[in-house]
């Protein structure tokens, strides 16, 4: 059956389309000309000013300390509610599942505007705390899910052969269930992280004064059209970024390599 | 303690946490929009005393009916686009050879792990009047000098199905690659036109990837409000920009509330139909299998 090109060339249309804006950017923030429309030659001048920019290292604080809490909190809860929704069914499985799932499509304009007003309510100060809170919630689900999928293949019958050869609980669940799940665990908390180190939305809905993070920060800079800075910031966020996603494909590449060995 | 009790408390503990945490810092929440809705706004930004229906009733502002309209066909219209791109290039990645199929997905989900806003503002600043883009385009004879390429729904919709193209490919892409192709064949060998055979045959083979394709960008596109605030214009708001107006500009909490419980109600009837779909689709599944 002789096969149509059209695919083919749609799809590397569509990534050039995926691309093209990404590169534009790198190239302009080495752009001396500010408006970006023509070449105005090289300069390192728009990263000397982004180093002095007090603000936004303190948002880039921020942003670690709200991820890193966020992160630790929801794998915690993420995982627990994987494994039991795993080993368990029933009821209170499916209320539960549901709680797991539904975030997960809901926009982030309403889980802000939901969590503000919640905090409203209570008359819970904003700040560092209610950021906390909110960016742990919607991860929770992300992680449950990626230790879900782990656990798909998980023969919940050895677990009962460990105990019945008398292995204590605990002793079960450190030497046969964690390490059967814990890619699916680190896979989860990457992406709680970098959803956390992302998220403008809900941050924005219940930032409070002195809690900016880095998307924040950028969204305020687009505002006020800084716009070669943004695009210095922007080019070594995506630098990062793409450095960390070449590391774990290696390091899943090798340790594929390994097992197939 | 009888061991079925000591079973359930064991499920308990493990339940327990996400669960309370979901309930209080999710499901509450989501419920008091619908609470506050009915509650009368205060002049210092926050939530007056009492309940009243004037919060609702507010909801008839003349300008309302057009801007949801636009958010529906305009998140519509983005699912649609999204999703004949979407289609071919699954079939693309899943029909190459295995190192192609790697490189294909790696390149597909990379700028998805970049920032959001970043991606957004990428487009800008290529849009930008003095931008590239426009002087290209420009040189090509293609538009006028005073034609404006940013600020306008169409500029909006550009944007969206940029960002929401990987969520269409990858839930596609794990639909094509499951199909299995010899039906195709097989539709052909007994006489059926190329055309006919795709779509009589690959279509519905695909259908619950077209759906969680379908439900992967529909749902975010209509609670869009980053995209039309940054790359639109008046004329392109959605109901997530008059939420956040109402939030932060006029710190009218009530009527943002109320808006987000239509947002709620509108988000919640794709998503129980995905779900009949779903549903349906399982239990048709069955029979299916015992007649091959």
């Amino acid at each position: 059956m002789r096969r149509s090109k059209f695919p083919a060339v749609l799809t590397w249309a569509v990534l050039f389309f995926f691309y093209l804006p990404i590169i534009l950017l790198v190239l302009n923030s080495f752009n001396a000309s500010r408006t970006g429309g023509s070449w105005g030659g090289f300069t390192l001048k728009w990263y000397a000013q982004l180093f002095s920019a007090r603000e936004i290292w303190s948002a880039l604080k921020n942003s670690l300390l709200v991820a890193t809490v966020a992160t630790c909190i929801s794998t915690l809860l993420g995982t627990c509610a994987a494994i039991a929704l795993h080993r368990y069914k029933g009821k209170i499985q499916n209320v539960h599942y549901c709680l797991v799932y539904v975030p997960l499509v809901v926009p982030e304009i309403l889980l802000g505007i939901s969590l503000l007003l919640f905090f409203v309510a209570l008359r819970i100060e904003l700040g560092i705390v209610t950021m906390i809170i909110a960016h742990a919630t919607f991860c929770v689900s992300y992680v449950a899910m990626a230790v879900l999928s782990r656990l798909q293949d998980f023969d919940n019958t050895i677990l009962e052969a460990s105990r019945d050869l008398g292995a204590s609980n605990w002793y079960t669940v450190r030497k046969i269930l964690l390490p059967e799940i814990l890619p699916g665990i680190v896979a989860g908390a990457l992406l709680a992280f970098t959803l956390s180190i992302d998220d403008f939305v809900i941050s924005f809905f219940v930032a409070g004064p002195g809690s900016t993070t880095l998307p924040i920060q950028i969204y305020s800079m687009i505002r006020r059209g800084s716009m070669p800075l943004i695009n210095a910031l922007s080019t070594i966020l995506l630098a990062i970024t793409f450095l960390i996603i070449l590391v774990v494909q290696f390091i899943g590449k090798s340790q594929a390599r390994q097992e197939k060995n | 303690m009888k061991p079925k009790t000591k079973k359930l408390l064991k499920e308990l503990g493990l339940t327990a946490p996400s669960l309370l945490w979901l309930a209080v810092f999710f499901m509450l929440p989501t419920l008091i929009i619908f609470a506050i809705s009915f509650k009368p706004s205060d002049p210092l930004g926050g939530v007056g005393q009492g309940w009243t229906l004037n919060t609702i009733l507010a909801l008839k502002n003349p300008n309302y009916p057009e801007i949801i309209w636009r958010t529906l066909w305009m998140s519509g219209l983005t699912t649609i686009i999204t999703l004949v791109i979407s289609v071919p290039v699954a079939y693309h990645i899943a029909r190459a050879k295995p190192w192609k199929r790697d490189l294909l997905l790696l390149l597909t989900i990379l700028p998805f792990w970049t920032s959001f806003l970043i991606r957004i503002f990428a487009w800008k600043s290529v849009l930008h009047p003095d931008g590239m883009l426009k002087k290209f385009l420009l040189f090509c004879n293609l538009i006028s000098e005073d034609s404006l390429l940013l600020y306008r729904p169409g500029t909006v919709l550009l944007v969206m199905v940029y960002t929401e193209l990987p969520f269409a490919i990858l839930p596609l892409y794990a639909a094509v690659e499951k199909f299995d192709f010899s039906l195709i064949e097989a539709a052909l060998d007994l006489g059926a036109g190329k055309l006919r055979a795709y779509a009589n045959i690959f279509i519905p083979g695909i259908k619950s990837g077209l759906l969680s394709a379908c439900l992967m960008v529909l749902i975010p596109s209509i609670g869009s409000y980053v995209i039309p605030d940054v790359v639109g214009g008046i004329d392109s708001m959605m109901v997530g920009n008059v939420i956040a107006q109402r939030t932060f500009v006029d710190r009218n909490l009530p009527h943002a509330s109320a808006l987000a419980a239509v947002m709620t109600i509108v988000m919640f009837l794709p998503l129980l139909y995905f779900l009949k779909g779903k549903k349906q689709e399982d239990g048709s599944a069955t029979p299916a299998k015992e007649v091959v």
